[in-house]
């Protein structure tokens, strides 16, 4: 009863998703790939951008443009002041308590690399136990692998349960009682489609005095993410992935965290008074944020919260799960088809292998269609090799693919089975 | 450019088909090859004796293109001196890559099935994973007696 009700309300979530409306936003969809339009479903990978990320970006260049913090002169003032607006836009975003908890790094990998070469540098050592997914991309992996080895620590994985379907959560929770220094994982699983239980996780971890990274490279801008309900000591993502730039991206860090950390790259606009022995560094954010930071991108990042905030992150969760459902159904109806991850409560994208026909085949063969799928690893070789499947293919939506897409991707891979095959 | 220009029959069928596969007996060489961009995984193994390579095979877990390219090694490359070889895989890594046989050494005419893969950039690799694996296994891949 309960199920069928809530089956109602995604359906009328979705009548009232006006797909075309938004895919107009979207100046990728008049590429032609073979002659067709192309289908973009890589968006696992890096999402496209709609004209006003695009347009902001061009108009900071062209009318607000010139290095920050340094700014007497009023173009720099324009820059610094859209600059910080990025910053606070994103901490509200994020629901952070303020715009000092947002650091602007990179993107997911670098605000991790920064996790561990800060906080990680000064309280993992010899002995000690770091705690990670078998679940996790390796950027959320090997920063921490190398770290244990500098260290003489050692990392421990929760297992992910066969067909990737989740994480062993019993085995999570004894592996968080045994009190490791850290716990860092995915939100969303790039490769299984898993959503992972945060605040229960961080819930555990808090009680066991463990610190938590969230790898949400894969959630932000996908559904809604609030750092103070899930309860995460530090969280990490990509513009990139959420219909912004690339070049940046953010860690969100708890205040007393950040502010017990010493920096790791070092420069300008990160000290406050320099002699030729010392440095005095300043507080967080500008601590971590060494050298000229990416300006133009910060504002194209800005643009793209505000964007996908009208678009809406329950709708856009919404329509592209359901776009995600249909395909692992339609896929699974195949010969010889292999879907991975969850049968219900499935993130925005499906990950499959076809019995005697290799993933590289797959995408080459789709891309004759104008279809962009993602084949290989998908950046998570442990644990592909322990599904058995050292490739794979994936199809991740977004909030412009629609269901004449999912349509198409479904005959494109049963004609490649046909073409391999017979 | 269309996909089926690059899957020929000839492919197909080395692909679906492949020879020498398998783990050899009493291997002198071996080599594994992967490329990350797609996970292809190729092993390779060799007997040499007396300079001459007299027998090779191959396992792999990899699309069409490089198994058939694995496949066709395995045939074109046995019994061949461990030079000629070297020579061939030369040969073969500029057909694939610029689409130019090497007039020094004859391309064999099995390879020319893989005459048009340097029109497609992202699968050249796929096709010289086996011929680079095969080298490194010649080269490095000495199997202790």
């Amino acid at each position: 009863m309960i199920a069928s009700l809530l089956m109602e309300c995604a359906a009328s979530n979705r009548l009232t998703f006006d797909v075309n409306r938004w895919r107009g936003e979207f100046p990728y969809l008049d590429v032609q790939v073979g002659g067709r339009a192309v289908i973009y479903l890589d968006n696992g990978a890096s999402t496209q951008k709609p004209r006003a990320v695009i347009e902001r970006m061009a108009e900071l260049a062209a009318h607000e443009y010139a290095n920050v913090h340094r700014g007497i002169h009023e173009l720099s003032n324009r820059a610094t002041a859209a600059y910080e607006a990025a910053r606070l836009r994103s901490a509200d975003f994020l629901h952070a308590p303020g715009p000092d908890s947002i650091i602007f790094t990179r993107g997911t990998t670098e605000a991790i690399n920064l996790v561990v070469n800060t906080w990680g540098e000064m309280h993992v050592g010899a002995g000690d136990t770091i705690l990670l997914t078998e679940m996790e991309h390796h950027s959320n992996l090997i920063p921490w692998q190398q770290l244990a080895k500098r260290k003489g620590a050692r990392v421990k994985y929760v297992p992910v349960l066969p067909d990737g379907v989740g994480l062993d959560l019993d085995e999570a929770a004894k592996l968080i009682r045994e009190r490791p220094k850290v716990f860092g994982f995915p939100h969303i699983s790039n490769t299984l489609a898993v959503t992972n239980p945060v605040a229960s996780f961080c819930a555990m971890a808090r009680d066991a005095g463990v610190v938590t990274l969230v790898d949400a490279a894969q959630s932000v801008a996908h559904i809604p993410v609030d750092v103070q309900e899930l309860g995460c000591d530090f969280l990490a993502c990509s513009a990139h992935k959420m219909c912004g730039p690339t070049g940046i991206g953010l860690l969100y860090g708890r205040a007393e965290l950040l502010e017990s950390m010493p920096p790791w790259q070092f420069g300008g606009e990160m000290v406050d008074r320099v002699d030729f022995t010392t440095a005095h560094f300043r507080p967080p954010p500008a601590r971590f944020e060494a050298g000229t930071p990416a300006i133009i991108e910060a504002a194209g990042l800005h643009a793209a919260l505000d964007f996908v905030s009208e678009v809406g992150l329950d709708a856009i969760r919404d329509h592209a799960e359901s776009l995600a459902v249909r395909a692992a159904a339609g896929l699974r109806e195949l010969p010889g088809v292999r879907v991975f991850g969850p049968l219900e409560h499935r993130a925005h994208l499906v990950t499959f292998t076809i019995e005697g026909l290799h993933a590289h085949d797959i995408v080459f063969f789709c891309n004759d269609r104008g279809i962009a799928l993602r084949a290989g690893h998908h950046c998570a070789q442990p644990l592909m090799r322990k599904l058995g499947a050292p490739a794979s293919t994936r199809a991740s939506f977004h909030l412009y693919n629609n269901d004449s897409e999912v349509e198409a991707l479904i005959a494109a891979v049963r004609d490649a089975i046909q073409f391999f095959q017979s | 450019m269309k996909s089926d220009e690059l899957y020929q029959e000839v492919l197909l069928q080395h692909s679906r088909h492949p020879r020498n596969y398998g783990p050899l007996e009493h291997p002198t060489h071996r080599a594994e090859g992967y490329n990350a961009l797609c996970g292809d995984e190729v092993t390779v193994e060799a007997v040499v004796t007396d300079g001459v390579v007299a027998a090779i095979q191959f396992q792999a877990s990899a699309c069409a293109i490089c198994t058939a390219s694995a496949s066709i090694m395995t045939c074109e490359a046995a019994n061949l001196a461990e030079p000629d070889v070297a020579a061939l895989a030369h040969s073969f890594r500029r057909l694939a890559t610029d689409g130019e046989a090497d007039l020094s050494t004859e391309v064999r005419p099995a390879l020319d099935v893989m005459g048009t893969i340097h029109r497609f950039p992202q699968r050249v690799k796929c096709a010289t994973l086996p011929w680079e694996t095969l080298t490194a296994a010649l080269r490095n891949g000495r199997l202790r007696e």
